[in-house]
């Protein structure tokens, strides 16, 4: 998908049919409320990153997203139609692909393998049905052409053990397989966390390019210049709901930490508050101060 | 002594070249075990005269024909980093139902079938039990092993059974091929087995699964592998494959022993450790076990022409898994 | 990866012990079962430990000693090793048996030295201890030893093969059992000292440890003969070693050259005699062995007159090809007199 379709398919927020929807989530473990009617979107072609603080209920919110839990209330739509998933097996039937913190790779198979794990290809005919053999030269273009496309240049072998790669290279192939199989979004869990500065860079590409191909990326991290680098939208998850939804052009970094710890939240008009109601603004010490206005 | 063997070549310079030769050991684990059996046979056939001929490499390949089955199915449990421990067990209490069942007067295939059926309803049994209960391998196997020895000396009333039936001493029964070499069905058979484990292993998805499985049990789960079913079916197939090597043990020996077999468990895990399949699953495969399981039988053979002691033939081969383990740990660091 | 092997290593242990439970379970049961048996003055109380329960030769001194134990009036408290050479399982069931006020203890030791004390408490108890089959070393750390003088078992096999060699100048392959095993020992030099051979002579061309494994005896004989097929005359520590050895042999259609022979006497050993497998087995005596030592424990308990010394119960050589020199019965008493 080039480009310029995906400038013609990003739509402003409010105007798109969200391809993921859900409202008024609520998940309760025992005693504690992890979600207490949490609300979330993603529209077509952007990049929605999903911020908290630790005990947020940001991990509950992901989960409910993927299919590793099933809320107590509320509702999950995907294209409009609302879905239940049971478990990240359905969700991943619904196109919904999440490339966990830890990968989720056999270090010791090879690239090609491991993009296809759990989903390999049969030779056509009586080899594939009746001797069940896999279609290995088939599979090893398929992914080849996938790395090719989104532009993982640092993979030279397709038949490399994924145990010699780095650690960029190993979530590069983990990226790739969501993007190859994500059909509706791809959701990824804290993608830089354990990266460098050189290979979180080639990651935050990466995903860059899954959007501009068209498929939605649900981004959670804790980086917030990652997230400012790449982010359309982000939701900041406070208190097991969501506390705004913003743009990162428009607010600073100090003022979404802010707004992640409760210290500003925003009124109606999306102006920052104190929490006694007063306009505010965070200073260059990362202080909320009050604003006289 | 022969651990030599296996060591690793001495001289490495720069550790551009280590790490290379560990990488080709990481992706072809077999060569290591293939080199080792090689200078072993090497070193045989120069110390000894009656090594090197046709007639005892026929006797190196039948002496290796039961355990090797047996580690067949070890391999399997193996790479899916659990252990089998009533192997052995499994398969003599097999060859006691073949050959009682037969006595008895029933046919001798229908002695052959409820044989592999009771073998491959135990592997069934083992394989329930690490994927519902959830137990390590390790304790389920122990315990089966305890259970099955008692099983197979009940029901052979702690005697041996004599096999008279052909059909149940038939992998035995074969023929001489160029004047010396001595074929039996029974390689046939042990080679048939491993070509199609591993086709099964290397072409079909469910080997990924095995595999897969072995390596990072939460990853397979996570990229939807149905890792229970993959586990169940793995044990179930080893036990499968024990039945038929009780009936190759029947070739060999035709007399049933409730006491025969006792170390074959553990001789078994010899032979796949020292064929490179690493014990903490997920690397290694089948034909890396035939070479260990023959790499075995040469020791002996070339120790005993060697005129050396039983004992001494023992501490060989145990050195000889220390240096296989420890290669592969060395190996594994270095490419990583 | 460590934490793997350490489960491994702990589970490992935690099997030990519950493996080591279950033989003291096993143990009490049968206590249990012989307590309600037993009025409290009445009946004298033999126990017995066996190396194993499954062997058919400790299955027949079992029997024996049972039966002999109802003609007697004597109540018999049968318990076993889990395997040969399970000195912890035997020792736990020692000390059960003396729990229990047993009057006597009749035992196959696993490995001689490893229960001595358990046995000398015991006897510091005031119980007739009794070795059967296998002598404790030291001897006296037992009252009596009833058994097979193995040496003259492994002498018989020794001269047996010598005399049908005749003047033939003997070449030897032993196939033995387990390395440092006193019974193994024994029968080993018994037939070096029958056939007249001395240890260490170039007469012995080959041996190998079998285990009284058939399938590892098959595989040595195997190897030795691959090595020189000129070889006539072979030892086997007992019958599944020579039903090892014998499938060897017969593959290398060495049967007519090969003159061999084994101890035992069970039951399926005397028939691969009948079926001229090998030409002779020397057979055991393990009934006699616990008649006697059931007799001896009844008699203390009636008149504390305590047994001594070594009782030999004999060793027969059982063969269809009689020799000159040898007394020597045939397959047909054999199958009747067999063990097993």
């Amino acid at each position: 998908m080039s480009t310029q379709q995906h400038e013609q398919d990003r739509v402003e927020p409010g105007a798109a049919e969200p391809v993921m929807a859900a409202t008024g989530l609520v998940k309760r473990y025992g005693k504690v409320t992890a979600l207490r009617g949490a609300d979330f979107e993603l529209l077509p072609g952007e990049i929605m990153a999903v911020v908290g603080d630790n005990g947020a209920g940001k991990s509950t919110l992901i989960k409910a997203l993927s299919g590793a839990i099933v809320p107590d209330e509320g509702e999950i739509r995907l294209d409009g139609s609302p879905v239940r998933f049971h478990s990240p097996l359905d969700a991943r039937k619904a196109g919904i692909e999440t490339v966990y913190q830890t990968l989720a790779v056999a270090p010791a198979m090879d690239i090609s393998s491991n993009l296809f794990l759990g989903r390999e290809q049969r030779k056509p005919g009586v080899r594939g049905s009746v001797f069940r053999m896999l279609d290995r030269k088939a599979m090893r273009a398929a992914a080849q052409d996938q790395l090719d496309a989104l532009g993982v240049a640092t993979v030279q072998n397709i038949d490399q053990i994924v145990e010699t790669l780095s650690g960029g290279q190993r979530q590069a192939v983990a990226v790739s397989r969501a993007a190859m199989f994500g059909t509706k979004l791809v959701i990824m869990d804290e993608p830089t966390a354990a990266l460098g500065v050189k290979e979180s860079g080639q990651v935050l590409d990466l995903i860059r390019r899954i959007r501009d191909r068209g498929l939605p990326v649900i981004l959670i991290s804790h980086n917030m210049p990652h997230v400012f680098e790449v982010a359309d939208r982000i939701h900041v998850h406070r208190l097991g709901r969501r506390a705004a939804l913003v743009q990162p052009g428009d607010y600073t970094m100090s003022e979404v930490v802010s707004l992640m710890t409760g210290a500003l939240s925003l009124d109606s008009d999306g102006a920052l508050v104190d929490p006694s109601g007063h306009r505010a603004e965070v200073d260059e010490q990362g202080h909320a101060v009050a604003v006289d206005g | 002594m022969s651990s030599t063997t296996t060591a690793p070549p001495a001289a490495a310079p720069s550790k551009e070249d280590r790490r290379g030769l560990a990488d080709l050991w990481l992706r072809s684990p077999t060569l290591g075990p293939l080199i080792a059996l090689a200078i072993a046979v090497v070193i045989f056939s120069l110390t000894s005269s009656t090594f090197m001929n046709i007639d005892n490499m026929s006797l190196v390949l039948q002496q290796t024909i039961v355990i090797a089955t047996l580690a067949l199915g070890q391999t399997l449990v193996i790479l899916t980093a659990g252990i089998d421990l009533a192997n052995a067990a499994i398969m003599v209490l097999g060859s006691l139902l073949f050959a009682k069942l037969a006595a008895q007067g029933q046919p001798p295939l229908l002695a052959l079938v409820a044989g592999f059926a009771v073998c491959t309803v135990i592997g069934a049994v083992s394989g329930a039990l690490v994927t519902r209960l959830k137990l390590p391998p390790f304790i389920v196997t122990l315990g089966l092993l305890t259970v099955v020895t008692a099983l197979g000396r009940l029901y052979s009333d702690g005697n041996s059974w004599p096999v008279t039936s052909d059909l149940l001493g038939y992998l035995g029964k074969g023929s001489y091929l160029f004047g010396q070499f001595y074929v039996t069905p029974g390689m046939f058979v042990m080679l048939a087995m491993f070509g199609i484990v591993w086709y099964a292993l290397s072409h079909t998805a469910w080997g990924k699964h095995v595999y897969a499985v072995g390596n990072d049990e939460e990853a397979a789960r996570l990229t939807g592998i149905h890792v229970r079913q993959t586990l169940f079916s793995v044990y179930v197939v080893a036990g499968l494959i024990y039945a038929v090597a009780a009936w190759q043990a029947l070739g060999r020996i035709p007399n049933a022993d409730p006491n025969a077999f006792q170390t074959g468990n553990l001789d078994s895990i010899t032979a796949v450790v020292i064929g490179g399949t690493s014990l903490f699953g997920g690397r290694g495969g089948v034909w890396g076990t035939l070479v260990g399981a023959l790499i075995v039988a040469v020791l002996r053979s070339g120790l005993t022409q060697a005129g050396i002691d039983s004992l001494y033939q023992d501490v060989a081969t145990g050195l000889l898994v220390i240096a296989a383990v420890a290669f592969d740990q060395w190996a594994r660091r270095r490419a990583l | 990866m460590s934490s793997t092997l350490r489960t491994v290593c702990a589970s490992a242990a935690i099997v030990t012990i519950a493996a080591t439970a279950c033989t003291s379970t096993k143990s009490t049961d049968s206590s249990g079962s012989g307590a309600t048996g037993s009025a409290a003055g009445g009946t004298v109380k033999v126990g017995l430990v066996t190396k194993t329960d499954t062997n058919p030769y400790f299955v027949k001194l079992r029997d024996s000693a049972k039966a002999e134990a109802q003609k007697q009036n004597a109540e018999l408290i049968a318990l076993a090793g889990k395997f040969d050479g399970d000195n912890e399982g035997q020792v736990a069931a020692i000390e059960n048996l003396v729990q229990q006020g047993v009057k006597g203890i009749l035992i196959t030791p696993s490995n001689s030295t490893g229960i001595l004390g358990a046995l000398k408490k015991a006897k510091d108890a005031g119980i007739v201890v009794i070795a059967l089959d296998t002598e404790t070393d030291p001897k006296d750390a037992v009252d009596a030893t009833y058994a097979t003088n193995n040496v003259t078992a492994g002498e018989l096999q020794g001269k047996y093969v010598k005399a049908t060699l005749g003047v033939t100048a003997p070449k030897i392959i032993m196939m033995d059992g387990t390395a440092g095993g006193t019974v193994d020992e024994m029968r080993h030099r018994g037939f070096l000292q029958g056939i007249g051979v001395a240890e260490g002579s170039p007469q012995i061309v080959g041996k190998a440890n079998t285990n009284g494994d058939q399938n590892k005896a098959q595989a040595a004989m195997e190897n030795l003969l691959q090595r020189s097929t000129d070889v006539n005359a072979v030892y086997t520590i007992n019958e599944p070693a020579a039903r090892g050895a014998y499938a060897a042999i017969s593959a290398k259609n060495l049967q007519s050259k090969i003159t061999m022979a084994s101890i035992d006497g069970g039951c399926q050993g005397v028939q691969d005699v009948k079926d001229g497998k090998y030409l002779a087995t020397v057979m055991q005596f393990p009934k006699k062995m616990a008649e006697q030592g059931v007799d001896a424990v009844v008699k203390f308990a009636k008149d504390g007159s305590k047994p001594s010394g070594f009782q030999d119960t004999g060793a027969q050589v059982i063969s269809d090809k009689p020799v000159a020199g040898l007394d020597i019965k045939d397959t047909a008493w054999g199958l009747q007199n067999c063990w097993g």
